[in-house]
C-alpha cells in the first residue's frame, strides 16, 4: 500500500524533450513507473526512450489513458502546463519546476481543487512509492519498501532522511516532497491524512523548515487526528531573520516562522524532533515501540473487559 | 527583491494612489534645487532598503531649501545599519491629522492575499499586531475574483468616519490591490496613510517587495535593483546562479539543495562551530558553479575551513568533483577543505577527487565535525 501513486499510476511527462524532462522520463521508466506519453508543443510524433510524444495534453489523453502528469517545463510555462493537465482530465499533477510566481500559484491552486484533482509542488522532488512507482526526481536507489511514510518541504534533505531510514532498515510506503514555495498544492496535513488512512503505513517522518506556519498547523492536526506516531526534523535553526534561505518559502519574517517556534509546537503536540536527520531512524524506532506497547495494552484491556 | 521608497511610490502613483510631490536627489545641491522649486517645507528621506531609518536619523523635516541642503549633506553617505545612503527623497511636507497603516501580503495559511489595516499607523505594525491584535482589521481576497468594492469599504470604515474619507480610502485600497498584482509584489505597504487639513487622504510612505520568481517578467523592476545596497559576494553569487547568504562564522559551506544547506548550517552550530554562509549550488551539475562557490567563500577572510556536502540526485557527484579539482587548480586554497559526496555517480566522483587528496567523510554529521576540527 502507499499514498497518491502505486502500480496503477500511468504518467504523462510534460516537457519530455527538455534536458531534465528527457533524463527523468528515462529514470522513471527504468525504475518501473508506467510512463505512457510525453508532451512538448511542436515535437508531436517523435519519441523519447520509446515513449511517444504529443503536441498537447488533449492529443495525448485521446491516445493513452493516464491519471498522472509530471511537469518539467521552465517557470514561465509551468502554470499553463498545470491548467492544461487538469483540463485534460489528469487527477494528480506533480510540478517539479522551481521558480513559479506565487501570484500565478494562488490562482491555479484553487482551480486544481475545484476540478477534483491534486497538485503536488511546485518546486518539489515529487514522490516515490518504493517498488511501485516514482514520479519526479527522487533517486530510486535510496528508497526501500517498508511501512514508514515520509513528507518533506525539501529535496536533498529528504534524500538524506530517506537514506538514513533505509540504512537502519526502516523502509517506506511513500515519500512525498511537497515543495519549498509559499503556495503549494498539497500540504503536510493533506499527506498526514492520507498516511493515516493508508493501512500499510505504521509511522510518519515529517521534515519541515523555517517560514510560514504549516508545521504548527500540522502539529495541531496530528494531536487531534492521528493515531500513528510522527517524528520530525526542522531545518533552519541557524538561519538569520529576514533572509530567504534558497526556497521562496524559507524565510523568517517578523519573528514568525522560526525553527524554535515550530519545534516548540511539535514537542507540545507530543512529536519528538531530531537534532540531526541521522537521528530520525532511532526516534522512529522508539516511537513505533511505544505505539506497539500502547496498542498491546489497549488490546489486553479490551480482552479483560470482554471476559 | 526590495525596491526603494521612491520607486515604490512611483508604482503607487502610476496606479492613481495619491502621493505628495517628491523628487530624488543624489547631492545636497540637488536637494536644495528641488526644495526651492517646491517652495514649501519638505521632508528629506534617506533611501535605504533596511528598515528603521527614521529611528536612525535618516528622515528629517526641513523648513526651507537651505535647511534641506544642510540635512541632505548630513544624510547622504550616512551609514544606516550597514547600508550607505546614496540618495535622498525630497518630498513636500504635509500637516498630518491622522495616521493609519495599510498593507497587502500573501497569507500562506489561506494561500490568498490578505489586506490589513489599522488606525494605529505610523509605528511598528508588527508591535501592534503582537500586543494589540484587535487593532488590526483584515480582509482575505479570493485571488480569482479579486478585491470587491464592499471589502475595500469594510476596511475603509475601520479607518475613517467621514464618508468622503471612507470613499478615498476604499479607492486607494482598490488601487493598491491592483498594484500588488501588476508588479508581482509579495508585499505592498503604506505606513502611514494620512489625512491632511481639507480632508484629503495621502500615502506618505511606500514599501514594495517583489516576488523574486516573477522578476523574469518584471524587467523594468529588475533593472531597479540597487547593487550598492547588497553584499558584493551576494551579487557575485547571483550572477553565478547560486543561492547565497553571508553570515559571520568561520566554516564555509557548499551544499546542494536549500533544505540540506540549512541543515548543514544547523549542524555546524550544533557541533560547536559557526557557519560563514548559506550556499546552495542548486540542482544543476555545472562544475563551474563549484568553482564560483569556492571563489566566493575564499574571498571571506573569516573563513578557516570549507565543507562541501553533496547528496547527488539531479546533481551528479562526478560533476561536483570535477568542479572541486578545477577550483583547486585555479584558486589554490590555503585553508582546509573537507568533502562528503554521496548519491548519483558517487564512485566516479571519488575517483576524480583522488587527484587532490582531500580529507573526506561519509556521513552528514561527520563531515561537519571534521570541518570544525580542521578550522582549529
Amino acid at each position: 500500500m502507499s499514498i497518491f501513486i502505486d502500480k496503477k499510476t500511468k504518467v504523462i511527462v510534460q516537457g519530455i524533450t527538455g534536458r531534465d524532462g528527457s533524463f527523468h522520463a528515462k529514470q522513471m521508466k527504468n525504475y518501473g513507473t508506467n510512463v505512457v506519453a510525453g508532451v512538448t508543443p511542436g515535437k508531436g510524433g517523435s519519441k523519447v526512450a520509446g515513449i511517444p510524444v504529443f503536441n498537447t495534453m488533449q492529443d495525448a489523453m485521446a491516445k493513452v489513458k493516464a491519471n498522472t502528469s509530471v511537469i518539467y517545463v521552465p517557470p514561465p510555462f509551468a502554470v499553463d502546463a498545470i491548467y492544461e493537465a487538469v483540463s485534460a482530465g489528469i487527477k494528480l499533477v506533480v510540478c517539479v519546476t522551481e521558480g513559479v510566481p506565487a501570484n500565478d500559484m494562488m490562482k491555479v491552486a484553487p482551480f486544481v481543487k475545484a476540478n477534483g484533482a491534486r497538485l503536488i509542488g511546485p518546486n518539489c522532488p515529487g514522490l516515490i512509492s518504493p517498488d511501485q512507482s516514482k514520479v519526479g526526481i527522487l533517486p530510486g536507489t535510496i528508497v526501500k519498501k517498508g511501512n514508514i511514510g515520509v513528507i518533506s518541504r525539501s529535496g536533498t534533505l529528504t534524500y538524506e532522511a530517506i537514506w538514513a531510514l533505509t540504512l537502519e532498515g526502516l523502509g517506506q510506503t511513500t515519500c512525498v516532497g511537497i515543495g519549498g514555495d509559499q503556495v503549494i498544492g498539497t500540504n503536510f496535513i493533506d499527506c498526514l491524512a492520507a498516511f493515516e488512512a493508508d493501512k500499510a503505513t505504521k509511522g510518519i517522518v515529517m521534515i519541515g523548515e523555517i517560514g510560514g506556519s504549516d508545521e504548527e498547523e500540522a502539529a495541531a492536526y496530528i494531536k487531534k487526528n492521528l493515531t500513528k506516531p510522527v517524528v520530525s526534523f526542522i531545518a533552519g535553526q541557524a538561519a538569520p531573520p529576514g533572509k530567504r534561505m534558497g526556497h521562496a518559502g524559507a524565510i523568517v519574517s517578523g519573528g514568525s516562522g522560526t525553527a524554535e517556534g515550530k519545534i516548540k509546537a511539535l514537542n507540545a503536540a507530543g512529536i519528538p524532533v531530531a537534532g540531526s536527520p541521522t537521528e530520525l531512524p532511532a526516534l522512529m524506532k522508539e516511537a513505533l515501540k511505544k505505539a506497539k506497547a500502547k496498542a498491546a495494552k489497549k488490546a489486553a484491556k479490551a480482552k479483560s473487559k470482554a471476559k | 527583491m526590495k525596491v526603494h521608497e521612491y520607486q515604490a511610490r512611483q508604482m503607487f502613483a502610476d496606479h492613481g494612489v495619491p502621493v505628495p510631490n517628491g523628487e530624488i536627489a543624489t547631492t545636497s545641491s540637488e536637494a536644495y534645487e528641488i526644495a526651492e522649486r517646491f517652495n514649501k517645507p519638505v521632508m528629506v528621506k534617506a533611501q535605504v532598503l533596511v528598515g528603521g531609518r527614521g529611528k536612525a536619523g535618516g528622515v528629517k523635516y526641513a523648513e526651507n531649501a537651505e535647511a534641506a541642503q544642510v540635512l541632505a549633506t548630513k544624510i547622504i553617505d550616512m551609514d544606516i545599519k550597514g547600508e550607505t545612503v546614496h540618495k535622498v527623497l525630497i518630498s513636500e511636507a504635509v500637516d498630518i491629522l491622522s495616521e493609519s497603516y495599510v498593507g497587502i501580503i500573501l497569507d500562506r495559511a489561506t494561500q490568498k492575499p490578505v489586506i490589513m489595516v489599522s488606525s494605529a499607523g505610523g509605528v511598528d505594525i508588527e508591535e501592534v499586531a503582537d500586543k494589540t491584535p484587535e487593532k488590526i482589521f483584515k480582509e482575505y481576497v479570493d485571488p480569482v475574483v479579486g478585491l470587491q468594492a464592499y471589502q475595500a469599504r469594510n476596511l475603509a470604515y475601520k479607518l475613517f468616519k467621514d464618508i468622503g474619507q471612507v470613499r478615498q480610502g476604499a479607492d486607494i485600497l482598490m488601487k493598491l490591490y491592483q498594484t500588488f498584482w501588476d508588479v508581482d509584489a509579495s508585499l505592498v505597504e503604506i505606513n502611514p496613510l494620512v489625512t491632511v487639513p481639507g480632508g484629503k487622504v495621502l500615502a506618505i510612505d511606500a514599501k514594495v517587495n517583489i516576488d523574486d520568481n516573477a522578476l523574469y517578467r518584471q524587467k523594468e523592476i529588475e533593472a531597479m535593483r540597487d547593487l550598492a545596497a547588497e553584499e558584493p559576494a551576494e551579487i557575485k553569487a547571483r550572477e553565478a546562479d547560486l543561492s547565497f547568504v553571508k553570515l559571520d562564522g568561520s566554516i564555509g559551506c557548499i551544499v546542494n539543495g536549500a533544505g540540506l544547506a540549512m541543515t548543514t548550517m544547523d549542524l555546524v552550530k550544533r557541533y560547536g562551530g559557526e557557519p560563514a554562509n548559506f550556499l546552495d549550488i542548486g540542482g544543476s551539475s555545472n562544475p563551474q558553479k563549484v568553482v564560483a562557490a569556492m571563489d566566493i567563500i575564499l574571498s571571506d577572510p573569516n573563513v578557516r575551513s570549507i565543507l562541501i556536502n553533496i547528496f547527488g540526485g539531479i546533481t551528479r557527484c562526478d560533476d561536483v568533483a570535477s568542479g572541486i579539482v578545477e577550483a583547486f587548480k585555479q584558486l589554490k586554497p590555503s585553508i582546509p577543505v573537507v568533502v562528503r559526496l554521496t548519491g548519483t555517480n558517487e564512485k566516479e566522483g571519488k575517483k576524480i577527487l583522488a587527484s587532490v587528496k582531500l580529507p573526506s567523510a561519509d556521513t552528514l554529521d561527520n563531515v561537519v565535525k571534521k570541518a570544525i576540527e580542521l578550522a582549529g
